[in-house]
Formats: structure tokens, C-alpha cells, sequence
């Protein structure tokens, strides 16, 4: 548990340094479109077409017996992006990145320093979060540690955290299109336990069938496809979501090797003390 | 001799069940702490960890 901590806490930290000169930069500057971004509606130029549109995403959005049918699924998401699945007719995409639906807005930390201290301490808890998680596929899988296998075991994370889910769903800038934020989580988690489990089954067996059975695993969320939204074209400029996914995929690369080689080290150190 | 040994392996087999159990709890703690982080619904919780959201390319918004 000391070893979770300690290196969560270090690599947290240490992330969070590279965060905010690579991808907070990019976040910020992508919000810059979301927020500068009209309402769909607002540009149109014909006031007729105007009201149709606005009764629509009127109805669309506030209309209970609209958002309670199961046929139409409708996802009203927390950047204010609206949209219809069925249809794929109209969106809404405005508001803030505090989540400022006009009605009430929840609370949110203000830009500049406070958002860089939650932002950091969210680093933190993630590390500790994916530290402990490291530790215990440790003790699970018996085998000796050290600071040079931690980084296989980093890479390990790597690959079932972020490369595997990155192929179904990139990593986002704010203001880009995406599917129904459930569907993508329960996605996202599937990605990430069928590769870890496909993982251990390939490396921790000498059966064949179970290689097999641990490969089929690392395909399966992938043949069954990431939920994708019904259109593209968010915001954000093509060129900054792809610099985006590429800066966070690097930067988490990064964060799992440290991850690793910290939790690594200090477990075989409070082993060998111990001992 | 026999019995020694008999007892050095129980000994390790029951240090061993107490280390799976305290990586379970380390598992569930770990778990619990990255659904917090990248998956809680309250907004409150989703702005503040807003940036870690989108760096980790955990599923936001």
C-alpha cells in the first residue's frame, strides 16, 4: 500500500508538470472554440428556419415524453452538445467546460491556478488509483519486482489503460462529437479488463488454448466496435484533436513507464527490507 | 524435519492468502479511486478533474 501511495503520488505529481505544458494548453485553446463556437441555430439566416429549429431543440431538449422514449436516444451531454441519434439532425454545442447548462451551473474550479491545483490533485488520485491497482496484479501474479520489470508492468497498464481503448475512442478535445457518455464508458471499461485479463492469460500460462482464449480477448472489444457518434465535426479544429490524441497517448506512455519503474523499485526495496 | 517444513509452508501459504487479500483491497481501493477520478457523474466531481478527464482519455462529457 506504501508503494501505491509513494509512486502514485510521484508520478501523479510529476504528470502533472507534463500536463500542463502539453495537453492543458491544448484543452484550453480547444475551449477556446467550443466556447467561441454560435449556436447552430443562432447562425442560421433565415429567422422562419430560425424558429423551426429552435422549436425542435426546444422540444427536443426540454420535452420529458422526447427524452423517456427508448427509441430515440437522445443524449444531452455535459458540453451542451445535443444531438439526436436517430436523425442525427440537429446539435448544440456552446457552453462552458464548467458544464453551464444556463439553468444552474455546478460548481466548477476557476480558471488559472485553481484549476491547475484540482487538475493536479485529480492527477494525484489517478495515480495512486492506477498505483494500487499495479501493486496488487504484483502480489497476484507472484513473480519478483524491479524497477526494470515495473516498466514492463507500466507498459502492460499502458496498453490495456490507454492504447487499447484509444483505438475505439481516441482521446477527446473538448468540443468534439461523440456518441452517448454511457455507452463509451461501459466501452471503455470493457476495453480496458478484456485486454488486462487477455494480457495475464498470455503471460501468465503455458497453455496454448489459454494464449488463444488471451488474444481473443485482446480482439473482442474491438470486433465489437466503440460506440461512435451519429456525425462528426465537433469545435475543435481537426489539426488540435489530432496534436490532442497525440500528446495525451505520449504523455500517458510516460506516465505508466514512471509508474511503473517507481512502484517496481520501491516494492522490491520494501521487500528486500522486510525480508 | 518433516513437521518444520510442514510448518514453514503453512506458515507461507497463510502469508500468502493475508498478501491476496491485502492486494484485493488494493485492487478495490485502486478501482474505486480511478472510477472516482474518470467516471463520477456529479458535475462537481467532473469539473475538477475536467483536464485529468481529457489527458487520460477516460470517457468525458
Amino acid at each position: 500500500m506504501t508503494t501505491a501511495i509513494a509512486a502514485g503520488v510521484a508520478a501523479g505529481l510529476l504528470l502533472s508538470v507534463i500536463h500542463e505544458f502539453t495537453t492543458t494548453p491544448i484543452i484550453l485553446h480547444a475551449e477556446e472554440y467550443e466556447n467561441a463556437a454560435p449556436d447552430h441555430h443562432a447562425a442560421l439566416p433565415d429567422p422562419i428556419l430560425r424558429e423551426l429549429m429552435e422549436n425542435a431543440l426546444h422540444k427536443a431538449a426540454f420535452f420529458p415524453k422526447n427524452l423517456n422514449d427508448p427509441s430515440r436516444s437522445l443524449s444531452r451531454n455535459q458540453s451542451d452538445t445535443l444531438y439526436d441519434d436517430r436523425s442525427g439532425q440537429f446539435h448544440l454545442v456552446g457552453g462552458t467546460h464548467e458544464g453551464g447548462h444556463g439553468e444552474e451551473e455546478a460548481w466548477g474550479p476557476a480558471d488559472g491556478w485553481e484549476r491547475t491545483l484540482f487538475t493536479t490533485l485529480a492527477n494525484v488520485l489517478t495515480g495512486v488509483g492506477f498505483a494500487a491497482i499495479l501493486v496488487a496484479c504484483f502480489v497476484f501474479s507472484n513473480t519478483e519486482l524491479s524497477g526494470r520489470r515495473g516498466v514492463i508492468w507500466g507498459l502492460a497498464g499502458f496498453a490495456a489503460f490507454t492504447l487499447a481503448p484509444a483505438l475505439g475512442l481516441p482521446p477527446e478535445v473538448p468540443g468534439s462529437m461523440a456518441a452517448e457518455l454511457e455507452g463509451r464508458q461501459l466501452w471503455w471499461i470493457g476495453a480496458v479488463v478484456a485486454t488486462a485479463a487477455g494480457l495475464w492469460l498470455m503471460v501468465f500460462n503455458d497453455k496454448r488454448l489459454l494464449h488463444v482464449a488471451g488474444l481473443l480477448l485482446l480482439l473482442i472489444p474491438h470486433l465489437i466496435g466503440a460506440p461512435q457518434p451519429a456525425e462528426l465535426g465537433g469545435n475543435a479544429p481537426p489539426e488540435l484533436a489530432g496534436h490532442f490524441a497525440a500528446a495525451s497517448i505520449v504523455v500517458s506512455a510516460l506516465f505508466w513507464v514512471i509508474l511503473g519503474w517507481t512502484s517496481g523499485t520501491l516494492w522490491q526495496r520494501l521487500a528486500t527490507t522486510e525480508a | 524435519m518433516t513437521t518444520m517444513i510442514k510448518t514453514q509452508t503453512a506458515q507461507t501459504t497463510q502469508s500468502r492468502t493475508s498478501a491476496v487479500f491485502a492486494a484485493s483491497f488494493a485492487m478495490f481501493f485502486g478501482v474505486f479511486m480511478v472510477y472516482g477520478v474518470g467516471f463520477a457523474q456529479p458535475a462537481e466531481i467532473h469539473n475538477a478533474a475536467h483536464d485529468t478527464r481529457h489527458s487520460y482519455a477516460f470517457p468525458c462529457h
